[in-house]
C-alpha cells in the first residue's frame, strides 16, 4: 500500500478500514477467493476515497485519475515484490538510524508503537514522534521507493543487514520478542534477495544464537558457552542456521555476516574445533579491523592450545578500557601460573564491569583455583 | 523536486592542490555547473570576508567573522532539479570539497 500510494499514514489508515471492513463482511459473506487481494483492492479504493474527500486545489493527485482497483489486479507475488522496496526506504540512510529500526518495525513487523516504545524503554509519546519526524523526512526530502541502483547496492544493503541485526540484539534487553521479529525479517529478506550471500549469512547467525539463547543464562546468572547445558539448545533452530549457511557459501560469501555464522557454527559443535574458529576470527579481523575481534581470536588460540601465544595478542591491543580485555589476560596469565598478574588483571576487569551478574562471576574466578 | 546542495570546505583544502589537481578539481565544480539539471550555483569569496548581522530590540548589532565558528566552512552551494534524495545525494558525492575533509549538506527547497 505504502509503494501504491507513496505515503505512509495514508497507507495505514487505508489498510486499517479495510480490516474493520473485511471484520464485518466475512463472517457473513464468507472469505473472499483472494483474501489478500481482497484487502489490498478495498484499502486501495478506501484511500482514494479518503483523497477525494480531502481534495483541495493543491491536491489534485495522480490517482484521482485511476480506475477502480479489482481484486484480481493484485496477485500476491506483486505485493510481495514491493516489500523489499519498503526496506530499503525504511533503512535509507538519510533517516536517523533509531528511526530506521523503528519504521522497519512498524511497518514491515507489523509491531504497534507501543510495543516498539516497550521494546526500546521509551515512551510511546516519544516514540510516535520519532515515527512521524521520519516519515516527514520521507516525505519532505523525496527519500525514494526503490531499490537502490547496482553500484549503491552493497552500501546500502549492509545498512538494512546491520538494520537487522540491531533489532536481533535488542531482542535480549526488551520485553517484546524482537530477536523473533528480526529472524523473520532477515527469512523475509532472504525470500527477496535470494542471490545475495550475506543475507543468508546473516539469518544464519540470528538463527544459531537463538537456538542457543535458553542456554545462556542460569536464573540471572550469565553461562559460557563450553558451561552451557546442551540440552536447552534448539537443535532445529541450528538445522536451519546451517541451511541458510550453507547457501551463503554455496554463494561464495566471504563477508562479515558469513564468517560469524560459520564460527557460530563451528562453536555448536559436539566437538569444537577451536584451530578453524581461530582461523575463522582472522578472516574476520582482516575484514573489519576491529580488535575486539582480534581478542576473540586470541581466545581461540589460547583454547587451541597456545596460551601463550594468545597473551601475545591481547598485550598488543590498544584497549585498556575495555573490560573483556583485561579478564581474558586474567584467565590466560592464569592457565600460565602467573597468578599475582593474573590476580590484578581479574581486579582491573571488576573496576570496569557494569553488570552485577558479569561482577558476581568475575569475584568467583578471583577465588576459584 | 528542488535541492540545495550546500558546499561546507575545509578552509585550505582547495588552495593546498598542486596546480595540476587545482585545475582537474575546478573543472569537476564546472561540469556539475553545466549539467541540465543545474538551476544555479555560487561560490562565497573566503570565511574571513565575512560579516554577520543582528537586529535586537530594534538596534542593529553588525559583527567581523561567520554566524558560526565551525572547523568546515560554507562556500558555495549549487541548486539541482533531482527527481529525488538519492539522486540529488549521488549529484553530493561528485562535489569535490566532499572527499578534501569537507561536507555537503543536501536541503529539499520549499515547494512554493
Amino acid at each position: 500500500m505504502i509503494g501504491l500510494l507513496g505515503d505512509f499514514d495514508l497507507a495505514e489508515e487505508a489498510a486499517q478500514e479495510a480490516f474493520a471492513v473485511a471484520a464485518e463482511r466475512w463472517p457473513e459473506q464468507g472469505t473472499p477467493h483472494n483474501p489478500v487481494g481482497w484487502l489490498v483492492a478495498t484499502a486501495r479504493n478506501r484511500a482514494i476515497d479518503r483523497i477525494r474527500r480531502r481534495r483541495t486545489l493543491a491536491d489534485k493527485t495522480r490517482l484521482l485519475d485511476m480506475p477502480e482497483a479489482t481484486v484480481d489486479e493484485f496477485e500476491d507475488e506483486v505485493i510481495g515484490d514491493e516489500r523489499l522496496e519498503l526496506i530499503f526506504t525504511c533503512c535509507h540512510p538519510a533517516i536517523a538510524p533509531e528511526a530506521q529500526i523503528a519504521l522497519t518495525l512498524r511497518t514491515l513487523g507489523g509491531l504497534s508503537t507501543d510495543e516498539i516504545a516497550r521494546a526500546f524503554l521509551v515512551s510511546e509519546e516519544t516514540m510516535k514522534r520519532r515515527l512521524t519526524r521520519a516519515k516527514t523526512k520521507i516525505r519532505a526530502t523525496g527519500i525514494p521507493f526503490t531499490v537502490p541502483a547496482d553500484h549503491r547496492l552493497p552500501d546500502r544493503l549492509d545498512a538494512v543487514l546491520s538494520v537487522i541485526y540491531l533489532v536481533y540484539n535488542e531482542g535480549y534487553s526488551g520485553r517484546v520478542d524482537l530477536a523473533g521479529e528480526a529472524i523473520r525479517l532477515g527469512g523475509v529478506l532472504a525470500g527477496l534477495m535470494p542471490d545475495e550471500p550475506e543475507v543468508h549469512g546473516l539469518l544464519a547467525l540470528m538463527f544459531i544464537h537463538h537456538a542457543r539463547h535458553r542456554a545462556r543464562f542460569a536464573g540471572s546468572e550469565l553461562v559460557l558457552l563450553k558451561d552451557q547445558d546442551r540440552s536447552l539448545w534448539d537443535m532445529q533452530g541450528i538445522a536451519s542456521g546451517r541451511q541458510e549457511l550453507d547457501r551463503a557459501i554455496a554463494l561464495r560469501g566471504q563477508g562479515p555476516y558469513v564468517l560469524q555464522a560459520a564460527i557460530a557454527s563451528v562453536q555448536s559443535e559436539e566437538e569444537i574445533d577451536w584451530s578453524e574458529v581461530a582461523q575463522l576470527y582472522s578472516r574476520l579481523a582482516v575484514i573489519t579491523g576491529s580488535p575486539i575481534v582480534e581478542l576473540n581470536r586470541a581466545v581461540a588460540i589460547a583454547e587451541a592450545g597456545s596460551p601463550r601465544e594468545a597473551l601475545e595478542i591481547v598485550d598488543r591491543l590498544d584497549l585498556d578500557n575495555y573490560q573483556y580485555v583485561h579478564s581474558t589476560r586474567a584467565e590466560l596469565l592464569k592457565r600460565l601460573g602467573r597468578r599475582e598478574e593474573a590476580r590484578a588483571a581479574y581486579e582491573r576487569a571488576l573496576e570496569l564491569a557494569a553488570s552485577e551478574p558479569e561482577r558476581r562471576f568475575l569475584q568467583r574466578r578471583i577465588v576459584e583455583p | 523536486m528542488k535541492y540545495a546542495l550546500l558546499i561546507y570546505s575545509k578552509p585550505g583544502s582547495h588552495e593546498a592542490l598542486s596546480e595540476d589537481e587545482y585545475k582537474a578539481v575546478f573543472g569537476e565544480y564546472m561540469t556539475l555547473a553545466d549539467d541540465p539539471r543545474c538551476l544555479g550555483s555560487g561560490q562565497l569569496q573566503p570565511v574571513e570576508t565575512a560579516t554577520t548581522v543582528r537586529v535586537q530590540n530594534g538596534k542593529m548589532l553588525t559583527t567581523d567573522g561567520p554566524y558560526a565558528d565551525t572547523k568546515e566552512v560554507f562556500g558555495g552551494y549549487y541548486l539541482f532539479d533531482a527527481d529525488n534524495l538519492d539522486e540529488a545525494i549521488e549529484l553530493a558525492g561528485r562535489i569535490p570539497a566532499a572527499r578534501l575533509g569537507g561536507a555537503i549538506e543536501v536541503r529539499p527547497l520549499a515547494e512554493s
